[in-house]
């Protein structure tokens, strides 16, 4: 227990100076919310006074306190370009990415744990008799075929996929996305494509992992033990080998989940989605701090609990850990 | 054994076909969601127009600065006059109006039965209040600059409006387009009223915008009951709308686009996009305040290659600071003012003393890639004349702060198009002591040529007088002139009624369905 | 089930191999000219004269895959020796005096680590603007926080050990011992994490460039040209597929090479 009050307490001012350092980061680049506004309308008088207007007058500190009192109250400030309020700028997208983050992940643990298993069953050295040698084989065929998949960026994955399953098969129409307020079954189906492009090198790596840790676990002694016992090999493998071999594959998992969110800017973008990532991109470039400094924290905030998460997920699995 | 093995393969391809089958199953509904005109139904209302670029701008018309957000809200919004499509003006919001011998004063005679979409009927106060706040007559400070030179804004009686402006300028009157809305509403940046044919519903960054029809309209009510802009800023996301048939209307396509679309259920329009799409010259800093070198660089700029790669052949090559659209003042022989030689243009920089050529920076909008690709042919074209050219891309933002504002920059690719029907807002831009002169342009004659033809009452003369500061821009070798972009607009074959303005606006009160 | 040969090993080495060398010959002499415009050979078919087709502008494919994927290495290169440097430096020094100073960096290193490294990079890139050398700004700084944390790791345990202390007594300055006694007994680690981080960094560029913050045009660089292939999936396949098959060779060469190396180190 104090061990997850700490960790929460290390968590909030983690939070904090992340904010801080990207409210300050934000002002120091070159480029102003103001000039963008004001485009081509843009003179010295109305550059003053529109920053007065929004209080960009003033110094960073007071500015910064400004907006985290607002933030903790449940003011997220005005976006500078759409004038309309950050936290209802927001909501859509937020629900967007999120969605799109845990299908993927989803998509990670239905794909690689079974692919995982089954390939670590088929290059079992002590499998014997017929077929012994073409399962070796396969499993060989597999373990190669999964390392090319591993080295896949996501945004190529995309594009492939954009490519078979949007330009050939016609499963999805690439652009055109449907917000889940439209409906939420052509809102899943479009988010289901990106959400392979992210999953699928993920999944690889974490079929890799399970494969290498399943087998470290067979050869330990216990293992024999059971199979003396008469248990089967699926039996074993199940009730035995997985418990332990999943251990160092769910803080893979979680690491994951935290690139997941991140990744997803970059996958909005190949599959023209409008959620978090793309609206940061924009609002980085027209210098929206409020909509920026939401999302950064918004996404670091997803992964430094998505961390914390694990950390107590990996506790409750091995309760030999003892952290803290 | 075997079996158990089996068995994991099984469920490992079910979990697979499942997620394959949700697909299948899903898009199949979304097809039959999408062709929607079988016999029986109800009568289409809708249409989905794809525009490239997202309505991230202020809402209100008197703030709003791109020239998407224009095209979208002039759908929305009207002025005292309303641009047409032959590039005059016509009463909106007034009935009629004078303008005085003098050429500073203007009378409007308001129309009767003309209301906001609030409801509310527009009146004389209304319009007073849109025209002092576009002014800053209480502020001081204009919200378009244009404006300016608005001394006073007085109602003698009801139904009249008389705006008075401190110089003799007939042409002001094409920037009484600016809307006119409801005194003291506060709320236009984010849901605006105006008086146009359509009404604004909603809009989701980067995802769309929609507008409704506006029942009360005093033009009459449209055909087209909902319109709904979708936000496709990414070239291929916006191709595989076009072809899935999901999109309606869409401008600004590519010939390469428009190849691409060639047997699917759209009819085309080829025009421009009625702007000037140049290499800008910082005019003031070295080695480009050098003449002979401006010259050299002009020579060595192949006009057809450009539009070769970009669009196939298609556009409109220019050679000066106007557009074709503008029929009246338009040289297009000037484009022919520097032929494509580069064993001149390596003459004329060996005479200016640059033999070996010189480093050139090119600052492109990261947001606009017909620009970026441009400069990319012209950094190869300049290589072969021993310019070694850079591209530099900006943010938009940072090209508004750092070149157009700032003027900190050596050039710039970019279109300049015109912020309304005239040839003033194209050329007074290159008078030497101009606010917008941003490639800090100077020549003396310029400057008397021009003072000349905006004092000019004859229209003849004034014709001239534009046309001959077209010719000294050319002349002067101010910028590297490219072209007016190609612009290609498909149209579904059932919607019709589209017509091409010589700005850059997209008139939706027109388009109507065929059947 | 390891097979008596290194497969790994050799594959990443042959595949890793040809990569370098097409890379380097492309610094001598490229198939055609890789800016060379001509509009009339736009978004044309592989051929004999143009192996990989042609992109919107006429130019070859080939020669621009070869060209951007050595400014991808170029790249990942100084971004890891960046990273490693710094990362090593700042590692050695707090792992081996540890105290408050340890403290503070490692609680930094954490925070920049919770940060998504994506964001992080967008953040500097905005910070210093865009182009090759600030990513290569970027990207590095990015790197040190996991070389940090592994170097210090390596010297929080070597600094207890018996031959330190030994050399300890007999009066060996610090300097020499953290970079002639420790140093050396740490290197499989950082080489491996150096391995892992070239992969890393190789995605990285690839990402920044895709979101056009790298490399600028004209210039090839593989993550733009998959961004602008994109636009002509339908009618030019093959582009996109050469930019993005030339980054996935890119990483499986170096993660089968890593691997290989891991693996031959154990046994």
């Amino acid at each position: 227990m104090r061990y997850i009050l700490k960790r929460l307490v290390v968590l909030v001012v983690t939070l904090f100076i992340i904010s801080a350092l990207s409210f300050i980061a934000f002002q120091l680049i070159p480029g102003d919310p103001v000039t963008k506004m004001l485009g081509v309308e843009a003179t010295p008088e109305r550059i003053a006074q529109l920053r007065e207007l929004l209080g960009l007058d003033r110094s960073v500190m007071v500015r910064y306190f400004e907006w985290l009192s607002g933030f903790v109250t449940g003011d997220f400030g005005l976006s500078y370009s759409y004038s309309t309020p950050v936290s209802q700028l927001l909501g859509d997208k937020v629900i967007t990415t999120s969605t799109l983050s845990a299908m993927a992940f989803a998509l990670v643990v239905l794909i690689s744990i079974p692919a995982g298993f089954l390939l670590a069953r088929l290059s079992d050295i002590r499998s014997k008799g017929k077929g012994a040698a073409a399962r070796r084989a396969l499993a060989t065929l597999a373990g190669a075929v999964n390392q090319i998949i591993m080295s896949i960026p996501p945004f190529f994955a995309g594009i492939i996929l954009t490519y078979i399953f949007g330009l050939v098969l016609r499963l999805f129409t690439p652009g055109a996305f449907v917000s889940y307020s439209s409906g939420a079954g052509g809102f899943l189906l479009y988010l289901l494509f990106p959400a392979l492009a992210i999953a699928l090198p993920r999944s690889a790596m974490v079929v890799k992992l399970l494969r290498g840790s399943i087998q470290g676990e067979l050869q330990g002694d216990y293992v024999r033990t059971a199979y003396s016992r008469g248990g089967s090999r699926f039996y074993v493998l199940i009730r035995h080998v997985a418990r332990n071999a999943i251990l160092p594959v769910v803080t893979f998992l979680a690491m994951t989940l935290a690139d997941i969110v991140a990744g997803s800017i970059i996958i909005e973008q190949v599959f023209a989605i409008p959620g978090t990532g793309r609206l940061l991109l924009l609002s980085i470039s027209n210098r929206d701090y409020p909509v920026v400094q939401a999302i950064v924290v918004f996404i670091a905030s997803l992964v430094v609990v998505v961390n914390f998460l694990a950390d107590l997920a990996y506790q409750y699995i091995d309760p030999r850990i003892r952290l803290g | 054994m075997r079996k158990l093995n089996k068995a994991a393969a099984v469920s490992l391809a079910l979990a697979l076909l499942l997620v394959m089958a949700a697909g299948c199953g899903k898009s199949e509904l979304q097809a039959g969601k999408t062709s929607e005109s079988p016999e029986g139904e109800p009568r289409r209302e809708e249409i989905f127009i794809g525009i490239a670029q997202d309505i991230d701008d202020s809402l209100d018309p008197h703030l709003m600065t791109s020239a998407e957000s224009r095209s979208v809200l002039f759908n929305v919004f009207e002025g005292l006059v309303k641009p047409t499509p032959d590039g005059k003006l016509a009463p909106a919001v007034a009935a009629s109006y004078s303008v005085s011998e003098t050429g500073d004063k203007f009378t409007f005679k308001l129309r009767s039965g003309v209301s906001f979409h609030n409801g509310d009927p527009v009146t004389t106060d209304d319009v007073v209040y849109s025209i002092s706040r576009v002014a800053g007559l209480d502020t001081g400070t204009p919200l378009i600059s244009a404006f300016s030179i608005v001394e006073s804004v007085a109602s003698p009686d009801d139904g009249t409006v008389v705006i008075v402006i401190g110089e003799a300028n007939i042409e002001f009157l094409a920037y009484l387009t600016a809307a006119i809305i409801p005194k003291g509403y506060d709320s236009q940046e984010t849901q605006p009223v105006g008086t146009g044919p359509y009404r604004y519903v909603s809009r989701s960054p980067q995802e769309n915008i929609i507008l409704e029809r506006f029942d009360d309209y005093w033009g009459g009510a449209t055909d087209i009951g909902r319109v709904t802009y979708r936000i496709l800023d990414n070239a291929e996301a916006l191709m595989m709308a076009l072809r899935s048939g999901t999109l309606d209307f869409c401008a600004h396509l590519t010939a390469t686009q428009m190849n691409e679309l060639v047997g699917f259920d759209y009819n085309f329009v080829v025009g421009t996009m009625n702007l000037v799409q140049a290499v800008y010259l910082n005019n003031a800093v070295a080695p480009l305040d050098n003449e002979t070198v401006r010259r050299a660089l002009s020579h060595a700029i192949d006009r057809g290659e450009i539009m070769d790669v970009l669009s196939g052949g298609l556009g409109v090559p220019v050679g000066s600071s106007m557009y074709p659209a503008f029929t009246k003042y338009f040289s297009p022989e000037l484009a022919d003012y520097y032929a494509y030689d580069p064993e001149l243009a390596r003459q004329l920089l060996a005479e200016a003393g640059f033999a070996g050529g010189f480093e050139l920076e090119i600052a492109v909008p990261s947001n606009h890639s017909p620009h970026i690709d441009t400069a990319t042919v012209v950094v190869e074209q300049l290589r072969e004349v021993g310019v070694t050219a850079t591209i530099k891309l900006v943010e938009w933002g940072t090209w508004i702060s750092d070149i157009y504002t700032g003027r900190e920059f050596q050039a710039t690719v970019v279109g300049v198009d015109a912020s309304a029907m005239t040839a003033r807002a194209m050329l007074e831009r290159f008078e030497s002591t101009n606010g917008r002169n941003f490639t800090n342009f100077s020549d003396a004659e310029y400057d008397e040529v021009f003072a000349a033809a905006i004092a000019s009452t004859d229209d003849a003369e004034q014709v001239r007088l534009y046309k001959r500061l077209e010719a000294i821009l050319t002349e002067r070798a101010a910028n590297l002139y490219i072209q007016d972009l190609c612009d290609v607009i498909a149209i579904s074959k059932d919607v019709a009624g589209y017509e091409p303005y010589p700005m850059f606006i997209l008139d939706i009160s027109k388009l109507h369905f065929t059947d | 089930m390891q097979g008596k040969r290194n497969y790994n090993l050799i594959l990443g080495a042959a595949i890793t191999a040809v990569m370098l060398s097409l890379i380097l010959s492309g610094l001598i002499r490229t198939p055609h000219d890789p800016n060379k415009i001509n509009a009339g050979n736009s978004l044309s078919a592989p051929s004999a004269q143009y192996l990989l087709g042609t992109d919107n502008f006429g130019r070859d494919i080939l020669s621009r895959v070869i060209i951007g994927a050595g400014s991808t290495l170029y790249v990942a290169a100084a971004t890891v020796a960046i990273g490693a440097l710094a990362g090593m430096l700042i590692g050695g020094l707090t792992g081996y005096f540890g105290g408050w100073v340890d403290e503070l960096f490692m609680r930094a290193g954490d925070i920049i680590l919770a940060f998504p490294s994506i964001l992080l990079a967008l953040v500097l890139i905005s910070l210093i603007g865009p182009g090759r050398n600030n990513i290569i700004i970027a990207l590095g700084i990015m790197f040190i926080p996991s070389f940090a944390r592994v170097v210090r790791g390596e010297y929080v345990r070597c600094r207890e050990l018996d031959y330190v202390h030994s050399a300890r007594i007999i009066g060996t300055g610090n300097m020499r011992i953290m970079f002639v006694h420790i140093l050396p007994n740490a290197a499989p680690v950082i080489l491996r994490a150096i391995a892992i981080g070239f992969n890393n960094a190789v995605l990285a560029e690839a990402s920044m460039s895709y979101l056009g913050l790298g490399v600028q045009p004209p210039d090839a660089s593989l993550g733009r040209m998959l961004s602008e292939s994109q636009s002509y999936l339908f009618s030019a396949p093959w582009y996109a597929l050469s930019a993005g098959i030339a980054i996935v060779l890119l990483i499986l060469g170096f993660s089968l090479l890593g691997e290989g190396i891991g693996a031959r180190d154990n046994a």
